[in-house]
Protein backbone atom coordinates (compact mmCIF):
# COMPACT_ATOMS: atom_id res chain seq x y z
CA UNK A 1 0.00 0.00 0.00
CA UNK A 2 1.52 3.33 -0.82
CA UNK A 3 0.46 6.27 -2.17
CA UNK A 4 0.46 5.75 -6.01
CA UNK A 5 -1.84 2.27 -5.67
CA UNK A 6 -4.11 4.39 -3.64
CA UNK A 7 -4.11 6.81 -6.14
CA UNK A 8 -5.10 4.41 -9.01
CA UNK A 9 -7.91 2.42 -7.01
CA UNK A 10 -9.62 6.15 -6.30
CA UNK A 11 -8.97 6.69 -10.15
CA UNK A 12 -10.37 3.99 -11.25
CA UNK A 13 -13.15 3.82 -8.97
CA UNK A 14 -13.88 7.73 -10.68
CA UNK A 15 -13.50 6.58 -13.96
CA UNK A 16 -16.27 3.87 -13.17
CA UNK A 17 -18.44 6.46 -11.66
CA UNK A 18 -17.77 8.48 -15.00
CA UNK A 19 -18.94 5.76 -17.14
CA UNK A 20 -21.47 5.26 -14.98
CA UNK A 21 -22.92 8.84 -14.99
CA UNK A 22 -22.80 9.65 -18.89
CA UNK A 23 -23.82 5.82 -20.07
CA UNK A 24 -27.05 4.99 -17.96
CA UNK A 25 -30.21 5.66 -18.97
CA UNK A 26 -32.01 5.62 -15.66
CA UNK A 27 -32.00 8.53 -13.40
CA UNK A 28 -31.04 6.55 -9.99
CA UNK A 29 -28.66 4.42 -11.47
CA UNK A 30 -27.21 7.88 -12.62
CA UNK A 31 -27.32 9.23 -8.94
CA UNK A 32 -25.37 5.75 -7.39
CA UNK A 33 -22.72 6.61 -9.51
CA UNK A 34 -21.93 10.33 -8.91
CA UNK A 35 -22.00 8.77 -5.09
CA UNK A 36 -19.15 6.43 -6.66
CA UNK A 37 -17.15 9.91 -7.58
CA UNK A 38 -18.06 11.38 -4.45
CA UNK A 39 -16.60 7.99 -3.25
CA UNK A 40 -13.53 8.37 -5.29
CA UNK A 41 -12.77 11.82 -4.36
CA UNK A 42 -12.91 11.50 -0.63
CA UNK A 43 -10.43 8.15 -0.90
CA UNK A 44 -8.10 10.51 -2.98
CA UNK A 45 -8.06 13.50 -0.52
CA UNK A 46 -7.84 10.70 2.71
CA UNK A 47 -4.59 9.29 0.98
CA UNK A 48 -2.77 12.95 0.06
CA UNK A 49 -3.59 13.64 3.82
CA UNK A 50 -1.86 9.93 4.60
CA UNK A 51 1.32 10.43 3.10
CA UNK A 52 1.97 13.68 1.55
CA UNK A 53 3.76 16.37 3.96
CA UNK A 54 1.85 19.55 4.14
CA UNK A 55 4.30 22.89 3.83
CA UNK A 56 3.16 23.64 7.63
CA UNK A 57 3.97 20.07 8.99
CA UNK A 58 7.08 21.86 10.79
CA UNK A 59 5.18 24.61 12.71
CA UNK A 60 1.74 22.84 13.17
CA UNK A 61 0.96 19.42 13.63
CA UNK A 62 -3.00 19.43 13.07
CA UNK A 63 -2.26 20.55 9.07
CA UNK A 64 -1.84 16.90 8.61
CA UNK A 65 -5.61 17.05 9.44
CA UNK A 66 -6.93 19.18 6.55
CA UNK A 67 -7.56 16.52 4.31
CA UNK A 68 -9.83 14.70 6.67
CA UNK A 69 -11.16 18.09 7.23
CA UNK A 70 -11.74 18.32 3.37
CA UNK A 71 -13.62 14.95 3.39
CA UNK A 72 -15.79 15.71 6.14
CA UNK A 73 -17.13 18.91 4.08
CA UNK A 74 -17.78 16.55 0.82
CA UNK A 75 -19.42 13.71 3.24
CA UNK A 76 -22.03 16.75 3.67
CA UNK A 77 -22.92 17.75 0.29
CA UNK A 78 -23.11 14.95 -1.07
CA UNK A 79 -25.60 13.83 1.73
CA UNK A 80 -27.42 16.89 0.90
CA UNK A 81 -26.85 16.20 -3.21
CA UNK A 82 -28.48 13.18 -2.52
CA UNK A 83 -31.49 14.60 -0.25
CA UNK A 84 -32.26 16.49 -3.49
CA UNK A 85 -31.61 14.55 -6.32
CA UNK A 86 -34.08 11.98 -4.46
CA UNK A 87 -36.38 14.72 -4.23
CA UNK A 88 -35.96 15.17 -8.10
CA UNK A 89 -36.90 11.83 -8.91
CA UNK A 90 -39.83 11.72 -6.88
CA UNK A 91 -41.09 14.50 -8.78
CA UNK A 92 -40.18 13.37 -12.18
CA UNK A 93 -41.76 10.25 -11.00
CA UNK A 94 -44.93 12.13 -10.56
CA UNK A 95 -45.19 14.33 -13.48
CA UNK A 96 -44.13 11.75 -16.09
CA UNK A 97 -44.53 8.16 -14.40
CA UNK A 98 -40.85 6.93 -15.19
CA UNK A 99 -37.34 7.96 -14.15
CA UNK A 100 -35.61 7.02 -17.83
CA UNK A 101 -33.72 9.88 -18.48
CA UNK A 102 -33.75 9.37 -22.10
CA UNK A 103 -37.49 9.86 -21.91
CA UNK A 104 -37.52 12.86 -19.69
CA UNK A 105 -38.18 15.39 -22.94
CA UNK A 106 -41.06 16.86 -22.39
CA UNK A 107 -39.20 20.37 -22.53
CA UNK A 108 -38.60 19.50 -26.41
CA UNK A 109 -42.24 19.12 -27.39
CA UNK B 1 5.97 -11.35 2.04
CA UNK B 2 2.82 -9.22 2.16
CA UNK B 3 2.45 -7.01 5.29
CA UNK B 4 -1.11 -7.36 7.32
CA UNK B 5 -2.34 -3.95 5.77
CA UNK B 6 -0.95 -4.56 1.85
CA UNK B 7 -3.15 -7.83 2.10
CA UNK B 8 -6.30 -6.03 3.64
CA UNK B 9 -5.31 -3.12 1.30
CA UNK B 10 -5.51 -5.61 -1.75
CA UNK B 11 -8.33 -7.28 -0.82
CA UNK B 12 -10.26 -4.07 -0.04
CA UNK B 13 -9.05 -2.58 -3.62
CA UNK B 14 -10.33 -5.85 -4.94
CA UNK B 15 -13.85 -5.89 -3.36
CA UNK B 16 -14.30 -1.64 -4.55
CA UNK B 17 -13.31 -1.83 -7.92
CA UNK B 18 -15.59 -4.83 -8.94
CA UNK B 19 -18.82 -3.95 -6.52
CA UNK B 20 -18.70 -0.75 -8.54
CA UNK B 21 -18.22 -2.53 -12.23
CA UNK B 22 -21.32 -4.26 -10.83
CA UNK B 23 -23.28 -1.12 -9.94
CA UNK B 24 -22.65 0.40 -13.30
CA UNK B 25 -22.95 -2.77 -15.41
CA UNK B 26 -26.07 -5.08 -13.74
CA UNK B 27 -29.35 -4.73 -14.81
CA UNK B 28 -31.13 -5.12 -11.54
CA UNK B 29 -30.99 -1.78 -10.08
CA UNK B 30 -31.71 -3.11 -6.57
CA UNK B 31 -28.67 -5.27 -6.68
CA UNK B 32 -27.04 -2.19 -7.62
CA UNK B 33 -28.09 -0.42 -4.78
CA UNK B 34 -26.36 -3.10 -2.45
CA UNK B 35 -23.36 -3.69 -4.38
CA UNK B 36 -23.34 0.76 -3.85
CA UNK B 37 -23.60 -0.48 -0.05
CA UNK B 38 -20.46 -2.87 -0.64
CA UNK B 39 -18.82 -0.12 -2.45
CA UNK B 40 -19.34 2.58 0.87
CA UNK B 41 -18.16 -0.22 3.53
CA UNK B 42 -14.97 -1.07 1.25
CA UNK B 43 -14.53 2.62 1.31
CA UNK B 44 -14.60 2.50 5.19
CA UNK B 45 -12.30 0.17 5.53
CA UNK B 46 -9.75 2.23 3.65
CA UNK B 47 -10.37 5.31 5.43
CA UNK B 48 -9.39 2.53 8.33
CA UNK B 49 -5.91 1.87 6.54
CA UNK B 50 -5.30 5.59 6.22
CA UNK B 51 -5.67 6.85 9.60
CA UNK B 52 -9.06 8.43 9.43
CA UNK B 53 -11.14 6.08 12.15
CA UNK B 54 -13.58 9.43 12.36
CA UNK B 55 -14.08 9.24 8.21
CA UNK B 56 -14.75 5.58 8.70
CA UNK B 57 -17.12 5.69 11.37
CA UNK B 58 -18.98 8.79 9.28
CA UNK B 59 -18.92 6.54 6.35
CA UNK B 60 -20.77 3.74 7.79
CA UNK B 61 -23.30 6.23 9.75
CA UNK B 62 -23.85 8.22 6.92
CA UNK B 63 -23.21 5.92 3.60
CA UNK B 64 -24.16 2.71 4.68
CA UNK B 65 -26.58 4.03 6.90
CA UNK B 66 -28.61 6.72 5.33
CA UNK B 67 -27.65 7.07 1.48
CA UNK B 68 -27.81 3.11 0.73
CA UNK B 69 -31.11 2.96 2.41
CA UNK B 70 -32.35 6.19 0.47
CA UNK B 71 -31.65 4.39 -2.77
CA UNK B 72 -33.14 1.25 -1.77
CA UNK B 73 -35.72 3.49 -1.35
CA UNK B 74 -35.77 4.98 -4.82
CA UNK B 75 -35.30 1.80 -6.74
CA UNK B 76 -39.43 1.28 -5.73
CA UNK B 77 -40.25 4.02 -8.51
CA UNK B 78 -38.97 1.28 -11.01
CA UNK B 79 -41.93 -0.68 -12.62
CA UNK B 80 -39.54 -3.02 -13.65
CA UNK B 81 -37.06 -3.66 -11.51
CA UNK B 82 -34.95 -6.42 -12.92
CA UNK B 83 -33.89 -4.46 -16.20
CA UNK B 84 -34.02 -1.23 -14.99
CA UNK B 85 -30.31 -0.38 -15.50
CA UNK B 86 -30.39 -0.08 -19.26
CA UNK B 87 -27.23 1.70 -20.82
CA UNK B 88 -28.39 4.89 -23.27
CA UNK B 89 -27.23 5.35 -26.64
CA UNK B 90 -23.45 6.91 -25.86
CA UNK B 91 -21.82 3.63 -24.70
CA UNK B 92 -18.58 4.41 -26.91
CA UNK B 93 -18.19 8.00 -26.20
CA UNK B 94 -18.46 7.08 -22.39
CA UNK B 95 -15.89 4.17 -22.26
CA UNK B 96 -13.69 6.33 -24.35
CA UNK B 97 -14.01 9.65 -22.06
CA UNK B 98 -14.08 7.42 -19.12
CA UNK B 99 -10.74 5.71 -20.34
CA UNK B 100 -9.22 8.07 -21.30
CA UNK B 101 -9.69 9.84 -17.76
CA UNK B 102 -8.47 7.05 -16.17
CA UNK B 103 -5.17 7.26 -17.92
CA UNK B 104 -4.41 10.44 -17.33
CA UNK B 105 -4.95 10.42 -13.88
CA UNK B 106 -3.18 7.62 -13.55
CA UNK B 107 0.05 9.28 -15.60
CA UNK B 108 -0.25 12.05 -12.54
CA UNK B 109 -0.35 9.69 -9.84
CA UNK B 110 2.96 7.47 -11.36
CA UNK B 111 4.91 10.17 -12.65
CA UNK B 112 4.60 13.13 -10.19
CA UNK B 113 6.95 13.77 -7.82
CA UNK B 114 5.26 13.69 -4.86
CA UNK B 115 6.30 15.50 -1.32
CA UNK B 116 5.94 12.49 0.95
CA UNK B 117 6.33 12.97 4.60
CA UNK B 118 9.73 12.21 5.99
CA UNK B 119 9.99 8.69 7.39
CA UNK B 120 11.09 9.88 11.15
CA UNK B 121 7.97 12.33 10.77
CA UNK B 122 5.75 9.21 10.55
CA UNK B 123 4.74 7.82 13.69
CA UNK B 124 4.33 11.75 15.14
CA UNK B 125 2.05 12.06 11.67
CA UNK B 126 -0.37 9.06 12.30
CA UNK B 127 -0.79 10.00 16.20
CA UNK B 128 -2.01 12.96 15.38
CA UNK B 129 -3.79 12.06 12.69
CA UNK B 130 -5.24 8.93 14.66
CA UNK B 131 -5.84 10.76 17.66
CA UNK B 132 -8.16 12.91 15.97
CA UNK B 133 -11.37 12.74 18.27
CA UNK B 134 -9.20 11.37 21.59
CA UNK B 135 -7.35 12.60 24.15
CA UNK B 136 -3.99 11.45 24.17
CA UNK B 137 -1.48 10.67 27.25
CA UNK B 138 1.09 13.47 28.03
CA UNK B 139 3.59 10.64 28.34
CA UNK B 140 2.35 9.13 24.64
CA UNK B 141 2.82 12.27 23.08
CA UNK B 142 6.37 12.65 24.35
CA UNK B 143 8.03 9.52 23.31
CA UNK B 144 6.41 10.60 19.83
CA UNK B 145 8.64 13.15 19.43
CA UNK B 146 6.20 16.13 20.78
CA UNK B 147 9.66 17.10 23.26
CA UNK B 148 8.63 20.54 24.58
CA UNK B 149 4.98 21.56 26.46
CA UNK B 150 4.03 23.62 24.05
CA UNK B 151 4.10 20.87 21.19
CA UNK B 152 2.21 19.18 23.39
CA UNK B 153 -0.54 21.62 23.82
CA UNK B 154 -0.60 22.36 20.12
CA UNK B 155 -1.14 18.71 19.13
CA UNK B 156 -3.79 18.19 22.12
CA UNK B 157 -5.53 21.06 20.41
CA UNK B 158 -5.35 20.15 16.81
CA UNK B 159 -8.08 17.33 16.45
CA UNK B 160 -10.80 17.96 14.08
CA UNK B 161 -13.69 19.42 16.25
CA UNK B 162 -11.27 22.32 16.81
CA UNK B 163 -9.96 22.62 13.47
CA UNK B 164 -13.67 22.66 12.37
CA UNK B 165 -14.25 25.53 15.11
CA UNK B 166 -11.37 27.70 14.26
CA UNK B 167 -9.73 27.30 10.73
CA UNK B 168 -12.38 26.20 8.91
CA UNK B 169 -15.10 28.05 10.73
CA UNK B 170 -16.58 30.00 7.52
CA UNK B 171 -16.93 26.83 5.36
CA UNK B 172 -18.55 25.00 8.69
CA UNK B 173 -21.09 27.96 8.58
CA UNK B 174 -21.81 27.64 4.88
CA UNK B 175 -22.29 23.81 5.39
CA UNK B 176 -25.06 24.57 7.77
CA UNK B 177 -26.73 26.90 5.08
CA UNK B 178 -26.41 24.76 2.54
CA UNK B 179 -28.08 21.84 4.81
CA UNK B 180 -30.95 24.02 5.71
CA UNK B 181 -31.21 25.25 2.05
CA UNK B 182 -31.10 21.18 0.75
CA UNK B 183 -33.93 20.90 3.42
CA UNK B 184 -36.24 22.87 2.78
CA UNK B 185 -35.33 22.38 -1.54
CA UNK B 186 -36.09 18.33 -0.31
CA UNK B 187 -39.42 19.48 1.37
CA UNK B 188 -40.62 21.54 -1.83
CA UNK B 189 -39.65 18.97 -4.52
CA UNK B 190 -41.41 16.13 -2.61
CA UNK B 191 -44.59 18.10 -1.67
CA UNK B 192 -47.59 17.16 -3.22
CA UNK B 193 -49.57 19.78 -5.33
CA UNK B 194 -52.24 20.33 -3.22
CA UNK B 195 -50.50 20.73 -0.04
Amino acid sequence: MSLETMLIVAAALFAIGLYGTLARSNLIAVLMSIELMFNAVNLTVVAFSRYVAPLALREEIGSVLTGQVFAIFIITVAAAEIALGLGIVFAMYRNSETVNLTEANQLRH
Amino acid sequence: MLSFQDAVFWVLAVATISAALGVTLIKDLFRSALLLAVVFIAGAGFFALLSAPFLAVVQVLIYVGAISILFIFAVMFNQNVRESNLPNRMQILAVLVSALLLVALVAVAVGADWRLIPEEERSKVELAQTRSVSIVAEETLAAEGFNSAESRENAQQSGLADLLISDFVVPFEAVSLLLLAALIGGLALARSRGG
